[in-house]
């Protein structure tokens, strides 16, 4: 297998110490391919930048190791790495140009001045900035100067490329347009991007891979398909869309396959990845366009009563009171029209065909 | 009397504007007067003035020296002191400034506590009268002073180094004195820089000499200017300093000025040359906010 471009191995950062110490990153373990779109999801304050950080050298681990192209790069400092940053708060020079400001990395690496000139140029019309050369970053507006930012950043075609939600200002016209850039950006030049951001949606869309953290770990990485249909813990499953949670008892189960009891006494088997035992006590996620309903009857494993429906159109998404407590939440595809199949009041069943269910690891 | 006063508002701005124009009336404009007035006036040879003898008298003499036979001739004399003064107060600008700087980035480095420590550290010399300070300088710098006198001991020098009375001692002893003058004002727009705009500087591969350069240094111009004025000026309007280490060899306009007034009793050409000392000054000031504005616009 090629070599990874960026690793992290057992990665810890701590912040401060005694009582008011922050462990911002704790054990991490990720391993970045070459030319990978690669996305860090996960609330504010998770880690996300200060892994950014720790890549591009402006912070040290406290303990573990990172690796760039394989090589540990501890001693390296940020300007020897061939990583560069689009910062969080853009950190554009103020005393410069836009052009001066995407220009300054080449202008570093001693690059002769027509190719500085005609790389800024090309760059800027890149992120559409073009007429907007000569200005200075405080006469631009925020959406700009992070276009600028991000230009600066990619001008110098690093090795990888950290972006701290490099998008978070603009609107979302030009998000959506910039997504579409940035992607095609990444597959056309190769550059391995680390992209940072708290939008579930933006990540979805983007990514070959997503890491999803939270309070310093990396709780799941993996393709977007299968962080949103295979979650493994009840914050990915939580974090990403909509999900029902079940409590569920373990009765019989061997190899990867389970037969659990529902809330309410049904039986069900699904496929589990971690070893459960029987009496011990599941989590099940399923999401609610993957449930259906049905009039009662036999073959459905929850029953319950609509309390609230919610017609959106295209679907209908339906609250269920469960029997056995709890809510329960089901989107329905408006296939056969506006006709409405379930009032609000009527009894119905729930039925879960066993690949919509996710056995969660805790 | 409000209601008066709400119904006119040039009688209001002139009472608003009034007590500080009384200020700077009174001690700017009548003393500056006074000095144009007697630099105009004949010499009393027993001090002051002759009132309402009018003469350009003292300004020829800042050039030119009368013979017997009423010619003048180029006496260089004041000038030279008036060029010794300005390139030494140049000289202890930049010396001020190479000390000053990473004095200032030094602290701006520091947290917080230990910060306001520093400021509050810089400032002290200021707590000890100017003619004490110099005084140590005096101490230190003399042959049988402290550093001659290690260096003897150690057997580095055979015969004391003439350190004192010399222009580096005056030097020394200017930076010293306006020290604080320069590394308040760079400390106060270091401290503005944002420093994730260092770290970017890093991320585009700038090593820490070109960051300090290209980054930290225009970013801390405001600071560098404001410093180097207010350690300039005063400067060449030293008189303590230059009177204590550099003696009589390294006379300063200050120096010069005082002497007119005392020993000399020359009022008239004491004032005209305090005179030429202003005119010196706004002058390059003058040029400096030109420069500055020129550089504003350009960028
Ligand atoms: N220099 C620092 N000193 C102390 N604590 C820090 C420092 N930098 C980050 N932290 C803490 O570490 C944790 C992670 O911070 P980090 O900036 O990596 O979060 P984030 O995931 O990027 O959040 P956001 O989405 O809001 O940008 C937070 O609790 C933060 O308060
Ligand atoms: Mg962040």
């Amino acid at each position: 297998m090629a070599v990874s471009a960026v690793e992290a191995q057992g990665v810890t950062k701590v912040f401060g110490s005694g009582a008011g110490e922050v462990r911002a990153l704790d054990e991490v373990d990720v391993a970045i391919r070459q030319n990978e779109f690669f996305t860090l999801l996960g609330p504010s304050g998770c880690g996300k930048t200060t892994l950014l950080r720790l890549i591009a050298g402006f912070e040290q681990p406290t303990s573990g190791e990172i690796l760039l192209e394989g090589q540990p790069i501890a001693g390296t400092p940020p300007f020897r790495r061939p990583v560069n940053t689009v910062f969080q708060s853009y950190a554009l020079f103020p005393h410069m140009s836009v052009a001066q400001n995407v220009g300054f990395g080449m202008e570093m690496l001693g690059k002769d001045r027509r190719t500085i000139a005609e790389t800024v140029e090309r760059t800027l019309d890149l992120v559409k900035l073009g007429g907007l050369a000569g200005r200075k970053p405080a006469q631009l507006s925020g959406g700009q100067q992070q276009r600028v930012a991000l230009a600066r950043a990619l001008a110098n075609r690093p090795k990888v490329l950290l972006l701290d939600e490099p998008l978070s200002a603009l609107d979302l016209k030009l998000r959506k347009e910039m997504q579409i850039e940035l992607k095609r950006l990444q597959g056309e030049t190769g550059i391995t991007f680390v992209f940072v951001t708290h939008d579930q949606e933006e990540a979805l869309t983007m990514s070959d891979r997503i890491a999803v953290m939270s309070a310093g770990r990396i709780l799941q990485v993996g393709s977007p398909t299968e962080i949103y249909e295979k979650p493994t813990r009840r914050f990915v499953a939580d974090f990403i869309g909509e999900t029902n949670f079940l409590a569920a008892e373990v009765v019989a189960g061997e190899a990867g396959s389970l037969r659990v009891r529902l809330p309410g006494g049904r039986e069900l088997s699904v496929l589990d990845a971690f070893e459960h035992k029987p009496g011990q006590t599941v989590t099940l996620a399923v999401r609610p366009e993957r449930a259906e309903l049905a009039e009662g009857g036999a073959e459905a494993q929850l029953a319950g009563r609509v309390e609230n429906l919610v017609y959106f159109g295209t679907d209908t998404t339906y609250h269920v009171g469960l029997e056995a407590g709890g809510g329960f939440v089901v989107r329905l595809q408006n296939r056969e029209g506006a006709r409405r199949r379930h009032e609000v009041g009527a009894s119905v069943g729930i039925r879960l065909p066993a690949e919509a269910v996710q056995v969660l690891r805790d | 009397m409000l209601a008066t006063l709400r119904r006119h508002p040039a009688l209001q701005r002139l009472l608003l504007i009034g007590p500080s124009a009384a200020v700077i009336g009174f001690f700017m404009v009548v003393p500056l007067g006074l000095m144009v007035a007697v630099s105009l006036m004949g010499r009393n040879i027993y001090g002051g003035v002759h009132w309402g003898d009018f003469t350009t008298e003292a300004y020829v003499k800042f050039l030119f020296e009368r013979n017997l036979d009423d010619t003048l001739a180029f006496n260089p004399v004041y000038l030279q002191i008036f060029l010794r003064s300005f390139w030494l107060s140049l000289s202890t600008t930049v010396v001020a400034l190479l000390f000053g700087f990473p004095v200032a980035l030094y602290m701006t480095l520091q947290r917080e506590p230990y910060r306001t420590v520093l400021i509050f550290l810089v400032t002290v010399p200021f707590w000890t009268n100017l003619l004490v300070r110099n005084y140590a300088w005096v101490l230190l710098l003399r042959d049988t002073g402290l550093i001659n006198g290690a260096l003897l001991g150690l057997g580095v020098i055979d015969h004391p180094l003439p350190l004192l009375y010399t222009p580096f001692a005056v030097a020394i002893g200017l930076a010293y004195s306006f020290m604080p003058f320069m590394v308040l004002p760079i400390y106060a727009s270091l401290e503005k820089i944002d420093f994730r705009l260092v770290e970017a500087a890093y991320d585009l591969y700038a090593g820490r000499l070109t960051m300090l350069r290209r980054v930290v240094l225009p970013l801390a111009r405001p600071g560098i200017v404001a410093g180097s004025t207010l350690v300039f000026v005063p400067c060449l309007g030293a008189y303590v300093t230059p009177a204590l280490l550099g003696g009589s060899k390294t006379m300063m306009i200050g120096n010069l000025v005082a002497g007119r007034f005392s020993e000399a009793r020359d009022w008239p050409f004491g004032a005209a040359l305090a005179f030429f000392l202003l005119a010196m000054v706004l002058l390059a000031m003058l040029l400096q906010a030109l420069r500055s504005r020129r550089q504003a616009e350009a960028g």
